[in-house]
């Protein structure tokens, strides 16, 4: 049983060396002329000010949940559409009750005015 | 096409709790001020869905290829969380205007968690079950959170999101193990072959994290240090719906799982659960006595009350599960009256839950006080109450599968819960009566608690009845 | 129709509920009345038809139960909520409705103005609902519960007025009287629950019918049926009233005159009686137990008696009656004439039903009082009350052909026949003093010149207290008809009916068949002298001299005083018992064992765990990273149990 999940193993020993190795290859291998400007935070010059806690408005969060579901939507979509055939009118049917699911979901977002802007 | 209609059919509860909620966020969208258009279309969709439940008790079997239990138990646990619903709906009608969260999404949230309970405990495949456990989960971090102008409430909101974030995720890396343990995730398939696993360290680890993902959602100890910060700083009514709701939720699909499908009697699964329940029991009674919010009181009784049905899950055998799927009958009815109480002596800040609040209420709102009394009763387990023959069927199921320290633990601290609980009926009946004004009650309110209390009493008088639709059942 | 027996019980249920809840707010003493009365009164109807279907009934086939629902189920031991209707519990039934109907309906006139009318009537319903169970039940748990119901009724009943004074031993007020009624009561039912917990590991089960099935199978003078039997009938003694438990009646006289009648007279009180009846089977099986019980019956008919004689109070009078009369059927039971012990409880719930109401009725008249030295001459002013109260004392006193001549007489034979001559001779006296009292009562009450106040004018009952007493009276005169025996040429219909109930008890006891009828004609007779003896003596002696009592006493010296002070058995209770166990208590119990070391280690049990519960808040940081990280702990800790153990 245990042996089947040698190439899992394998893959996380490679990607973990790769990642290790690629990363300290730059620091190694690099220039390195360190000098004031060069080490604050924003080479530009500007000087951080004020928490890094900063609130941000509410509406993007909403755009970046909106793009979430649609996102998940379009992951579901595709498998279904490429077995399409194959799974027929059930699969159909299954599909559009997902479907209606979101519309009604994007309904209240809508109605709600979540995407205006101003 | 036949095989997908039949399969909706027979799990009509869920399906038609889902449509419901979408009919209720559809109203909310479409329609302004329509809070009490609402109110009515939930009320009524819960009502039909609860038919839709007893219709389809007799349909016992499965569906969607095996995923999704119909009849009998999913149907029982189904009118179980659609009463726990509806019973909460009509408590937060007057609670949440009075609080200014008078928002339809409110309804929403609470019957898409009702579905989401439903699912959890009817699922026979691991992943349905922990799409349920997510689906109510999720309903019910945003519900925690929905008063957003009370600190106390976006604390508890996010306490509860980030724990239970974390438990879901042992919960699915337990899946994940069991997978790769056996090749199923269903239930059943797993079950075939448990005397194979039941000694492999992977699959029992596996089954370990399982474990601790139910035994935070039924807070257990020690998974239980969200439950006391969220119960007190959620809205009351959402409280109540968690006290109940989830923890029955939970309970029924840990008793699905563990007891009725995998058989781990006289394994090392059952020491985990008993040092669970025992902790759960002492924890939660001792600690119940120092604290001063009824809420938070409340909270810690329930992680004793976990405790209780955890020795039910311990012990196995037909007896003792109808015993658990009792106690949650009679536990649902009894914390929701207990903190529908709550919710009505509450004030609009969200705050007057104090045991001070209480004192003398019997003298300001006679049947308030006497509706409590009844409700604290019960969850001492006072005969003829449902909250008695509860405790009394598990502890008789213990002893008979050998569990009588167990038994023993239990009684030990229902004693001691008999101190904090009777603090209560006393404060409001013996002493004199504070110069407070006398809370609102509305008659959706008294409904809904003469609706528990009467629950009570029949599930008390009448033991046998209840105990009776259980009959087979696994 | 006997379907149907749930609905016996259910209406005086429904009576209950509309007057316990409603009765305050309902201000017409009639409605409330007649919703009692009528509760009982259609009780008695379904039980009418029941009776009449299974006249119809072949003779074996008269026995059924009916489950209503299972109650407790728990492992192997199942109660449920079942009644039983066979001959015996249907006669019962009919005497609890019938009797109870017409005390209710005597209420309404009675219970007039009382500012608890609605609280009475509860009380009363509530009481028909706990007796019906008693007496229907299919098995111990339920009859026990109705037993306790019963008992709780009596002890509301007898403190119903509950701030008025009443003397006696270590007695003061109404109240008092009350709890002496329960305590004593308690300790009947703690042997009665140890004799159900002995039945139920004997036999496994708690229905009779299952019971008696075991008994078959058992020898008789079986140690364990001994023991169940004795604890069983000590259960009786409390709620019968017989020695050692018959103290608390005559103190419940404290509580309203129907209540005395209905509860203290024609129904519970008989329910131990009932109990052993029911139990007729395995009392068979412990002779011991049968000596006994013949022994205490006889003793308490003949002790109870003797006090009647110098009782001045006319409820105290009836109440020694009462007992007395209790302690026939307890002889009859103790001989086996379970048949005949049935027919006194019917023929005893007629008579002294109608005598108790009477006196009611003479109270009412008086203005409340009591003591039959201030009364007589009634005669003229209450003539209804009067005829009623003289036939039902001829038929207490055993003449011929009045009900209570048929079924002493049956008593007294059965006695003699079954028994020995020492029962028959006791009983024979007891009767005596029972002829001598009941006509002192009458005489002093009734007859000669009266000696009460001028300021009093004592009038008739109105109608709903005298319909009663007639209809009493008039089964005072019938009910004997029903038991005529064989030589007297009658088909004593009474123990062909009930001969099914009592089959296996008579089988097990094998009783041999009678002596010659010369015998029973020549008993007979001595019991007719004996009743015409008492009469005649009990009205000559009080009818020349009303203050009769005092002659005899300055005659008697000692003994006239150990009567009237009831032997001072209230006393020697007091004594030896009571104040002991009081002091005790007070002294060592509480002062020491409960202050100190009970008191103590629960303080301290309890300081303990408020300080561990306090201890344990502080875990609760409100930090959810410690939260978290307590959640990892639990889970090595329930992984390393799952894998390690």
């Amino acid at each position: 049983m245990i042996e089947s999940y040698i190439p899992i193993f394998l893959i996380i020993g490679v990607a973990a060396i790769f990642g290790v190795v690629s990363v300290n290859m730059s620091w190694l291998l690099g220039p390195q002329r360190p000098y004031r400007e060069k080490q604050s935070t924003y080479e530009s010059g500007v000087d951080p000010v004020s928490t890094a806690h900063y609130r941000f408005s509410v509406k993007y969060y909403m755009v970046a949940l909106s793009f979430i579901i649609f996102d998940i939507e379009v992951v579901f979509m595709y498998p279904w559409a490429v077995r399409f055939r194959e799974l027929g009118w059930p699969g159909f049917v299954v599909m559009l009750v997902f479907v209606v699911v979101l519309a009604v979901g994007f309904i209240y977002e809508l109605k709600k005015g979540a995407l205006r802007w101003d | 096409m036949n095989q997908l209609l039949t399969d909706t059919l027979h799990t009509a509860p869920i399906m038609g709790t889902i449509v419901l909620a979408l009919v209720v966020i559809l109203i909310n969208a479409m329609k302004k001020d329509s809070l009490a258009l609402e109110y009515w279309v939930s009320l009524i969709g819960i009502a039909a869905n609860i038919g839709l439940a007893v219709w389809a008790f007799p349909l016992r079997g499965s569906a969607f290829a095996g995923t999704v239990m119909t009849g009998g138990f999913a149907s029982l646990t189904a009118a179980v969380f659609l009463v726990a619903a509806g019973l909460t709906i009509i408590l937060s009608r007057a609670y949440i205007e009075k609080i200014g969260v008078n928002f339809g999404e409110f309804f929403h949230l609470i019957l898409m968690g009702a579905a989401g309970m439903m699912t959890f405990a009817a699922g026979t495949d691991l992943v349905v079950t922990f799409v349920g456990l997510e689906l109510m989960s999720i309903c019910l971090y945003a519900l925690a959170g929905i008063s957003r102008r009370v600190h106390k409430s976006n604390e508890a909101a996010l306490k509860y999101f980030l724990l239970g974030a974390f438990a879901s995720g042992f919960f699915l890396y337990g899946i994940a193990l069991i997978y790769g343990m056996t090749g199923t995730t269903n239930i059943l398939g797993i079950a075939q072959n448990i005397a194979a696993y039941k000694s492999e360290p992977l699959f029992l680890v596996g089954a370990g994290l399982l474990l601790v993902g139910f035994a935070f959602k039924i807070g257990a100890v020690p998974f239980h240090m969200w439950v006391p910060d969220v119960y007190e700083g959620s809205p009351t009514v959402v409280s109540a719906f968690m006290s109940t709701g989830a923890k029955a939720a939970a309970f029924a699909a840990l008793l699905l799982v563990f007891t009725a499908t995998f058989d781990f009697i006289h394994s090392s699964m059952n020491t985990v659960l008993s040092v669970l329940a025992v902790a759960s029991m002492l924890v939660g009674n001792i600690v119940a006595i120092s604290q001063t919010n009824v809420k938070r009181m409340l909270a810690y009784s329930s992680i004793g009350h976990a405790g209780y049905m955890l020795i039910g899950i311990t012990a196995g055998g037909d007896v003792s599960m109808a015993g658990v799927l009792f106690y949650l009958i009679s536990y649902m009815f009894t914390n929701l009256g207990a903190f529908g109480v709550a919710s009505i002596i509450e004030n609009a800040e969200q705050q007057g839950t104090d045991l001070e609040n209480f004192r003398g209420l019997y003298y300001r709102r006679p049947l308030l006080a006497v509706l409590m009394g009844v409700f604290m009763f019960s969850l001492v387990g006072i005969p003829p109450l449902a909250g008695f023959f509860g405790k009394y069927y598990i502890f008789v199921a213990a002893i008979e599968n050998g569990y009588t320290w167990l038994t023993i633990v239990g009684v030990i601290t229902s004693m001691i819960s008999v101190y904090y609980y009777l603090r209560v009926v006393v404060l409001m009946f013996f002493q004199a009566p504070e110069e407070a004004e006398a809370p609102q009650v509305t008659s959706g309110g008294t409904i809904a608690l003469l609706v528990s209390a009467f629950g009570i009493l029949l599930v008390g008088l009448f033991p046998s009845i209840v105990l009776g639709w259980m009959g087979g059942l696994f | 129709m006997y379907q149907y027996v749930g609905l016996i019980v259910l209406f005086p249920l429904i009576g209950l509920f509309i007057n316990g809840f409603f009765g305050r707010k309902i201000k017409n003493e009639t409605l409330v009345g007649m919703i009692g009365s009528a509760a009982v009164g259609l009780s008695f109807l379904v039980a009418a038809g029941i009776f009449v279907e299974m006249l119809g009934m072949p003779e074996d086939g008269r026995s059924h139960v009916v489950t209503l629902f299972t109650w407790i189920a728990a492992g192997s031991f199942k109660v449920s909520a079942a009644y039983q209707i066979d001959q015996l519990s249907i006669l019962m039934t009919l005497v609890v409705t019938g009797v109870g109907f017409l005390i209710h309906v005597y209420s309404i006139g009675y219970m007039h103005g009382d500012r608890g009318f609605w609280r009475f009537f509860t009380y009363l319903n509530l009481f028909i609902f706990a007796m019906l169970n008693l007496v229907l039940a299919d098995n111990y748990l339920l009859m026990f519960l109705g037993w306790e119901g019963v008992g709780l009724c009596s002890y509301l009943l007898i403190g119903f007025w509950y701030d008025k004074k009443f003397p006696g031993t270590g007695i003061t007020w109404t109240g008092d009287a009350a709890n002496k009624a329960f305590w004593v009561n308690r300790i009947g039912d703690f042997a009665f629950m140890i004799g159900m917990f002995l039945i139920f590991r004997e036999f496994g089960s708690l229905t009779f019918r299952e019971v008696m099935g075991g008994a078959e199978t058992l020898a008789v003078g079986n140690n364990t049926m001994f023991w169940i039997t004795l604890l069983l009938f000590i259960g009786a003694t409390g709620k019968s009233a017989q020695i050692p438990l018959f103290i608390w009646l005559p103190d419940a006289m404290a509580g309203p005159t129907p209540v005395s009648a209905l509860i203290h007279a024609a129904t519970m009180v008989t329910a131990g009686v009932y109990m052993v009846a029911r139990n007729s089977a395995l009392y068979a099986l412990a002779p011991t137990t049968m000596m006994i019980v013949a022994i205490v019956g006889a003793l308490t008919a003949i002790m109870a008696a003797s006090i009647g004689i110098a009782q001045n109070d006319i409820k105290k009078v009836l109440a020694y009656s009462t007992v007395s009369q209790l302690g026939y059927m307890f002889l009859a039971l103790g001989v086996g004439a379970f048949t005949a012990g049935i027919f006194h409880v019917m023929t005893h719930a007629f008579f002294k039903a109608c005598l108790f109401l009477g006196s009611g009725s003479v109270i009412h008249a008086m203005h409340e009082e009591q003591d039959i030295r201030h009364m007589g001459g009634l005669k003229k002013v209450m003539p209804k009350t009067y005829w009623t109260f003289l036939i039902s004392s001829f038929a207490i006193a055993g003449f011929p052909p009045l009900s209570g001549f048929f079924s002493k007489d049956e008593i007294l034979w059965k006695a003699f026949s079954d028994g020995s001559l020492v029962l028959w001779i006791i009983g024979a006296s007891a009767a005596l003093m029972t002829a001598f009292y009941m006509f002192r009562m009458v005489t002093l009450t009734f007859e000669g010149e009266p000696r009460w106040a001028k300021d009093k004018h004592p009038h008739e009952s109105p109608a709903t207290m005298t319909i009663p007493l007639i209809v009493l009276a008039g089964l005072a005169i019938l009910g004997g008809f029903v038991g005529i025996p064989a030589v007297l040429g009658g088909g004593n219909a009474i123990e062909h009916w009930l001969h099914p109930v009592f089959a296996q008890a008579h089988h097990t006891m094998a009783l041999s068949e009678h002596s010659s009828h010369t015998t029973e004609y020549l008993m007979m007779g001595i019991s007719v002298v004996i009743a015409v003896t008492g009469f005649w003596f009990g009205r000559r002696m009080f009818l020349a001299d009303p203050e009769a009592d005092k002659r005899i006493a300055a005659k008697t010296g000692f003994l006239y005083r150990l009567l009237s002070n009831k032997y001072y058995v209230d006393e020697i209770y007091n004594g030896s018992v009571v104040r002991p166990l009081v002091r005790t208590s007070e002294s060592f119990l509480y002062r020491v064992f409960d202050v100190r070391i009970i008191d103590g280690a629960v303080n301290g049990l309890a300081k303990t765990t408020g300080w561990v519960s306090a201890m344990m808040r502080y875990v609760q940081t409100g930090v959810v990273q410690n939260y978290a990280a307590l959640v990892v702990l639990g889970l090595v800790v329930v992984l390393g149990l799952l894998i390690f153990s």
